[in-house]
């Protein structure tokens, strides 16, 4: 119950007799008394709360989008300042709300539907109430879907676009039908020695190597197969990459000529001209991005924000700027001419072309997993 | 209270918010570093309170961490080695030069003005497959393929030279700044040639600011990420980003905690040898 909710059952129980005035003023003095004295700090968080709202995402063309079509109007709309933090990776980011005091941040960009179950593991959720979201009613059900297998209640985030880990590469070097044959495998093909590169990130190593010993990856039952594919590929790769920043310098400087790629990334990089292909081979890796509201926010103030984040005008913005289509129903709304030509577009709305990480499964192997790949990656 | 007394207590008076502020930014983070160490993570990423030895154990016992450690240390050592090489012949001839010394230690300086990682990622455009050393070896003929200079443990050791070579060549200059020429001067007069004199009267007596630019080499090399990071290949790792991989990427403070302390604490016996030989003075001096 949120304090604006307690203070109208208060004046409820008075206004209907419940209650003399004297006990009426006696409890929202205490009220405040109360909440005055809990937490110096909180006096801050209520100032936020009623002044502005912070969000964090990649920042970049996906910032400014989000600051012409969705913050400056909700601003002129509401009167509530929206303060528009980044951050580099969503490792960081959960380190960084972890060791922050609650209500200090408020809305994330986050990724994958195994963020989404970290942060409720963490205890780091709210309670949508999605009648506040009108623009909901416009997104794909198989994306909602995916956190609603996670909380079956209630959910804390709302979908915002997808995309896909697939193959990139230099067409002046590989062909398409040599992509096509090789798939997976061509991460680990010896005639690239030292011109193959790889995302650092564990989740992405495990994956491509359940891909390369022909595994489900949401499912591996022979693990040492996929270590020794993460080893063969470590010795092949000249770098593993960091950020999206960094995979399109070695793509576009041919530092590489074959790696994983994101496929906005990689469609960026189209889109300036350079001869990079992007293959998502079969079961490759799908994933999905969303707008999540983090405990300690104040909620009825971040779902009007979603609201207008959500607006077809806005998330067709931040689309086309990042390159990733947007998580609005293609059959329910007109996407626009760019859209539909992005890399992972799917027409029908049902995304049964793609594979997602199923994150009971991940999360659950996370600990080891992780540790493990550090190991493998420096030799062990 | 006698004036004795007021006389004693007024340095700490004075020191008091420097203390303050050191206790509290420093010692206090510290030292919930320390609890944090003897915690635990438990299965869902939460942490698990109490006192645990585990993760000491892990770090202190596991093949992995020694492994990165040791390699950790070498690479700051022959940083530092590099670093002494190439520094004290440039902090020799800013000492020793006549007019110009104030623009050669402004040009020493100049690096600092700029970012940590910009100044690193710059050799991706010297050394990289398009960078200025391949395409200018390209176009004399003398190669046909770029040079595979990136991504390996030499261009960490090569980023971090040109990070720390600075450090090292301010500290053998200020050595050599106190250094009486009169003394070189009465050497050469008994006979002794100009190499001699300096081997045997201005290298002996410039040694403590060498072994001080070396130990803030040493320890700012050993405690570096950024540069393994942009610069190394898939194995290059230093002792700190498995510090960071812990808290960040797994999420596994306590680990990261102890990793961190371990670090410190073997960086910490360092800095004690290197005080209780040559003393903390020379060090404050050179960073003066």
């Amino acid at each position: 119950m949120d304090n604006t909710k307690r203070y109208e059952r208060l004046l409820e129980r008075y206004r209907n007799g419940d209650m003399d005035r004297r006990n009426f003023l006696g409890l929202i003095g205490a009220a405040g008394a109360a909440y005055g004295l809990q937490t110096p700090f909180a006096r801050y968080a209520n100032a936020q709360t009623v002044q502005q709202v912070r969000f964090d995402g990649w920042g970049g063309v996906v910032s400014e989008a989000f600051r012409k079509h969705a913050f400056d109007p909700y601003t002129a709309a509401t009167g509530i300042n929206v303060v528009d933090g980044t951050f580099s990776g969503g490792d960081e980011y959960l380190a960084q709300v972890r060791s922050s005091q609650e209500g200090e941040f408020n809305i994330a960009h986050l990724s994958g539907v195994f963020d989404y179950a970290r942060y409720v593991n963490f205890g780091l959720t709210v309670e949508l109430n999605t009648d506040n979201i009108p623009n909901m009613a416009m997104v794909m059900d198989a994306l909602t879907d995916a956190y609603r297998r996670v909380t079956p209640d209630y959910l804390s985030a709302v979908p915002y676009n997808y995309g896909t880990t697939g193959l990139a590469y230099n067409r002046k070097y590989i062909s398409d039908e040599e992509m096509k044959e090789k798939g997976a495998s061509i991460l680990i093909d010896e005639a690239y020695k030292d011109k193959i590169g790889g995302w650092s990130d564990w989740r992405t190593r495990i994956w491509y190597g359940a891909l390369q010993t022909d595994q489900d990856p949401n499912n591996i039952t022979d693990m040492d197969a996929v270590w020794d594919a993460i080893r063969s590929h470590r010795d092949l790769a000249l770098k593993y990459w960091g950020s999206g920043a960094e995979l399109m310098s070695l793509l576009a400087e041919e530092e590489i000529y074959v790696t994983e790629g994101w496929s906005g990334r990689i469609a960026a990089l189209q889109e300036q001209g350079h001869d990079i292909g992007y293959y998502d081979p079969p079961n490759g890796f799908g994933w999905q991005e969303c707008l999540f509201v983090i405990k300690g926010s104040p909620v009825e103030a971040c779902e009007e924000l979603l609201n207008f984040m959500l607006a077809p005008e806005t998330s067709i913005a931040v689309a086309e700027g990042q390159n990733y289509p947007p998580a609005l129903d293609g059959t329910k709304v007109d996407l626009g001419t760019k859209i539909p030509t992005l890399p992972a577009y799917d027409p029908t709305g049902t995304l049964d072309a793609l594979t997602f990480a199923d994150p009971a499964y991940w999360n659950g192997n996370e600990a080891e997993w992780s540790e493990t790949f550090s190991r493998v990656q420096r030799g062990f | 209270m006698s004036i004795e007394r007021r006389e004693a207590r007024q340095p700490w008076i004075l020191l008091s918010p420097a203390l303050g502020a050191v206790a509290l930014l420093l010692f206090v983070p510290l030292l919930f570093i320390v609890v944090y160490s003897f915690w635990l993570r438990s299965a869902t990423g939460a942490d698990t309170t109490g006192f645990h030895l585990d993760n000491w154990i892990k770090a202190l016992s596991d093949p992995f961490y020694r492994y990165i450690l040791l390699n950790t240390l070498k690479i700051a050592a022959i940083t530092t080695v590099l670093c002494a090489l190439l520094g004290y012949p440039a902090a020799y001839f800013i000492a020793r030069s006549k007019g110009n010394k104030m623009i050669l230690l402004l040009l020493l300086m100049l690096p600092f003005w700029i970012s940590y990682i910009i100044r690193t990622m710059s050799w991706i455009n010297i050394l990289g497959a398009s960078g200025a050393v391949n395409t200018g070896l390209m176009a004399l003929g003398v190669i046909s393929e770029p040079l595979q200079m990136l991504y390996n443990e030499a261009a960490v050791i090569l980023g971090l030279v040109h990070f720390l070579l600075p450090f090292m060549v301010l500290n053998v200059y200020v050595s050599l700044e106190g250094i009486d020429t009169n003394l070189e001067d009465a050497a050469t007069s008994l006979g002794a040639t100009r190499w001699q004199s300096f081997l045997q009267v201005t290298l002996p007596l410039s040694l403590p600011g060498l072994a001080a630019g070396g130990l803030l080499c040493f320890v700012l090399g050993a405690g570096t990420y950024i540069t393994p990071l942009v610069l190394g290949g898939p194995r290059d790792a230093m002792f700190a980003n498995l510090v960071f991989e812990a808290i960040i990427t797994q999420l596994n403070w306590p680990l990261g905690s102890a990793l961190s302390l371990l670090l410190l604490m073997v960086l910490g016996v360092l800095v004690a040898i290197y005080n209780r030989y040559l003393g903390m003075a020379q060090l404050a001096k050179g960073l003066g």
